[in-house]
């Protein structure tokens, strides 16, 4: 192990640095696989009560930072506030859609089975599921248009069903903070409709979402702030200001061929 | 032959209800942790458990000698120990089985299942090298660990009871798998279903992983004795493949686990007492050396999965036969009524009739005895009627539902004249196999889409819809 790997950060700079209001704040926060970096020094504070596009290329570590986030993966260095404090302690209040793919959507449960799973934090171990929360799952259901397929076997469900299963769940955490990984993709057009209200539905009520988009075309539309990553942080701010066409250019054009080698380097170097 | 059957079921003694007791609490314990590997895609670690067990059991009866040879123990308290022993070892062997796989993968860079087959290949061969080494001193058969032998583990009674010691241990062991999922059930699903959720939950997955597998080494060694290290693979995944091929309900499929791992147990001893004898005895042989319980059990629950395979209400061989005969003889259907109305529709003036001879001639690709067998159900639904000369012709009701059949088929020409870029004469395979699935709601839709067309591609006329059924 080198230093790098794990130094802390002193505790004056994020104190400074990091207003205690905001639903996310990223510092400095780098993320390897095998010791390669995905993700390079973001900094980054997400604004209160707005819809947040992530958008950049394949393996631009869109999923990665989301994963970071939720410590899911672990850091090479940085450290990550959810309203002021580690995330460990803000559990309650953040609510995960993993892409819909990273399931077996075989398994022999229902959509309302797989809803209430949003729920099991907040009844604790060994505590079943009961009519009552049950009676939240299906709520959140009709929230995204599936109310009639709460009994479902999951596998019977269309693509963009499963995405709305999965948005469903998030809902019934009444989180304050949204983290979806690709929620749009692949998904026909009612589903997107009925994300598409959910979302702002969430920020009418001044939640905050974070949302890997891919879709180019929709982000202006759909979202206030974007969030643009290849490897490393290129903008983030108001879509009107953000959004631009050399902002893009800097995104898609390539990776960096440097930080790559570089990456490469590190990974080998500390096998 | 059921005759045959129940008299020689009749020789059952209490030795055969204690072999059956074993072998099924044998079975129904191995069949809870069985449910969880192969529904988390794991089923081949339930292989390597059952395998790495094998060093671990050598090494606990090496323990229980040696202290017992040191004098530690009294010979009563020979058998707690190495009980002891054996579970504490099955343990360290689950657990140290699942992180050594994890680590090897990693290191290693390879998938899981490559990983699997070198740990527990490697580990296995330790075992065995183990008992070749001290089996004289310790009194390990090396075919009674991979087989078992339930006929004599069922002789064994516990101390000061008339209860054979496998109903106890094995029994005890389901009891508390069973308590586990009921305590844990939650948990155990999300863990299973979602893991990198239930982390973010606070939700220890991996723990839940370690801890399952720590419960299937304890259950797969308690099995050793009754069944050995080979045929409790059979016994982890085969009544859980089994139920979910019957159900789709997470609590139906390991409460029928459970119940067909004992069945097969309990059905497996009988056809131990019976089948053999009654085979060989028409092959010519007088008498025939004992059969295995443990394996009939294994074969009787490989015959209840293919039953399964062909039976099940929803995906069953049979049932997926029958949906298709029946869907074949609706299009078989669909297609004489099109083809009807399509005659009428030509000779305005005389609705003229059609012979079956005529339609099975139109129709290639049908075979004659589906359009047969069609045309006859149409008959009985009142769809068309019979006349002199066996000529067919559409009554009113056969006209309505043709109408929206020949409605879906030219709506989706113009649909698909509308979005694809397509020769005109391609449109009509296409519609002719999609015409049967346009029910009356996507219809509208498309109707409402394309501005309520009055013609389709080919300038025939799109019926109307029919004003109510």
């Amino acid at each position: 192990m080198t230093e790098s790997t794990a130094l802390p950060v002193p505790a004056e700079t994020h104190a400074v640095e990091h207003p205690l209001s905001s639903p996310l704040s990223i510092h400095d926060m780098t993320v390897a696989y095998h010791r390669r970096p995905v993700i390079w020094d973001v900094d980054y504070d997400a604004p209160t009560g707005q819809l947040i596009a992530i958008v950049g290329p394949n393996g631009a570590g869109k999923s990665t930072l989301i994963k970071a986030v939720l410590d899911l993966v672990p850091k090479v260095s940085g450290e990550v506030r959810v309203f002021g404090l580690p995330y460990a302690k803000q559990r309650s209040r953040v609510a995960y859609v993993p892409q819909r793919t990273s399931v077996d959507w075989d398994f022999p449960v229902s959509a309302q089975d797989v809803v209430a799973m949003g729920l099991y934090r907040r009844l604790g171990w060994c505590r079943p599921v009961t009519k009552k929360w049950r009676k939240k799952a299906r709520e959140a259901l009709d929230r995204v248009g599936l109310a009639d397929f709460a009994r479902r076997q999951i596998s019977q469900l269309s693509g963009g069903q499963q995405q709305r299963v999965f948005l469903a769940r998030a809902l019934v955490q009444e989180a304050d903070l949204y983290l979806m990984d690709e929620p749009f993709a692949g998904v026909d057009a009612a589903t997107e409709r009925a994300i598409l209200h959910v979302l702002q539905d969430l920020r009418s009520t001044g939640k905050t979402a974070l949302v890997v988009h891919h879709d180019l075309q929709t982000v202006s539309d759909y979202f206030d702030h974007v969030l643009l990553l290849n490897m490393r942080l290129i903008a983030a701010g108001p879509t009107t200001e953000v959004f631009t066409d050399e902002n893009l250019r800097r995104t898609y054009g390539g990776r960096l061929a440097l930080l790559d080698q570089v990456g490469t380097r590190l990974a080998e170097g500390q096998r | 032959m059921l005759h045959e059957f129940i008299q020689l079921l009749s020789g059952w003694t209490s030795l055969d209800t204690a072999i059956a007791a074993s072998a099924a609490l044998t079975a129904m314990s191995c069949a809870l942790p069985g449910a969880w590997l192969v529904l988390r895609r794991h089923s081949m670690m339930g292989d390597a458990l059952s395998h790495a067990a094998l060093p671990g059991v050598v090494l606990a009866f090496l323990f229980a000698v040696g202290i017992k040879q040191a004098g530690w123990v009294s010979d009563s308290q020979e058998g707690a120990l190495l009980h002891v022993l054996l579970f504490s070892g099955a343990v360290v062997v689950g657990v140290g089985t699942a992180w050594l796989t994890e680590w090897v993968q990693r290191l290693g860079r390879m998938e899981s299942g490559a990983s699997l087959g070198v740990v527990f290949t490697s580990v296995f061969a330790l075992g065995l090298l183990l008992i070749r080494l001290k089996a004289d001193d310790v009194h390990i058969d090396v075919s009674c660990v991979l087989f078992g032998i339930i006929e004599t583990a069922a002789l064994d009674m516990v101390p000061g009871t008339s209860v054979p010691e496998p109903v106890l241990v094995n029994g005890v062991i389901f009891a508390v798998n069973l308590l586990l999922v009921v305590l844990f059930y939650k948990e155990l699903k999300i863990a299973a279903f979602d893991p990198a959720l239930a982390t973010s939950l606070g939700i220890p997955a991996r723990g839940i992983h370690y801890g399952l597998m720590a419960v299937t080494a304890l259950t797969v060694v308690a099995a050793f004795t009754t069944v050995g290290s080979i045929l409790v693979i059979g016994l982890l995944i085969i009544p859980a493949a089994t139920a979910l091929l019957l159900s789709e309900r997470l609590k139906a499929v390991l409460l029928l686990s459970v119940l067909i791992a004992g069945a097969s147990a309990v059905l497996g001893h009988a056809f131990t007492l019976t089948l053999p004898r009654m085979i060989f005895s028409r092959l010519g042989y007088d008498s025939i050396e004992d059969a295995g319980t443990a394996g009939m059990m294994s074969v009787t629950a490989g015959g209840l999965f293919v039953a399964a395979l062909f039976l099940a209400p929803k995906h069953g061989i049979i049932a997926r036969l029958v949906h298709r005969l029946r869907l074949g003889m609706n299009i078989a259907g669909d297609d004489v009524l099109g083809l009807l109305y399509r005659f009428e529709e030509r000779t305005a003036t005389r609705p003229p009739a059609v012979s079956v001879p005529d339609l099975a001639a139109k129709q290639n690709g049908i075979s004659r005895w589906l359009m047969s067998l069609s045309v006859r159900r149409l008959l009985r639904g009142g769809f068309v009627i019979r006349q002199a000369s066996d000529e067919l012709r559409l009554t009113d009701r056969g006209r309505a539902s043709a109408k929206s059949l020949v409605r879906a088929h030219r709506l989706w020409e113009a649909y698909m004249a509308r979005h694809f870029d397509l020769p005109d004469d391609h449109l009509h395979e296409t519609a002719d196999r999609v015409e049967h699935f346009i029910d009356e709601g996507i219809q509208d839709r498309l109707q409402a889409e394309l501005d309520t067309p009055a013609k389709d591609p080919h300038g025939k006329i799109i019926p109307e819809k029919p004003a109510s059924r």
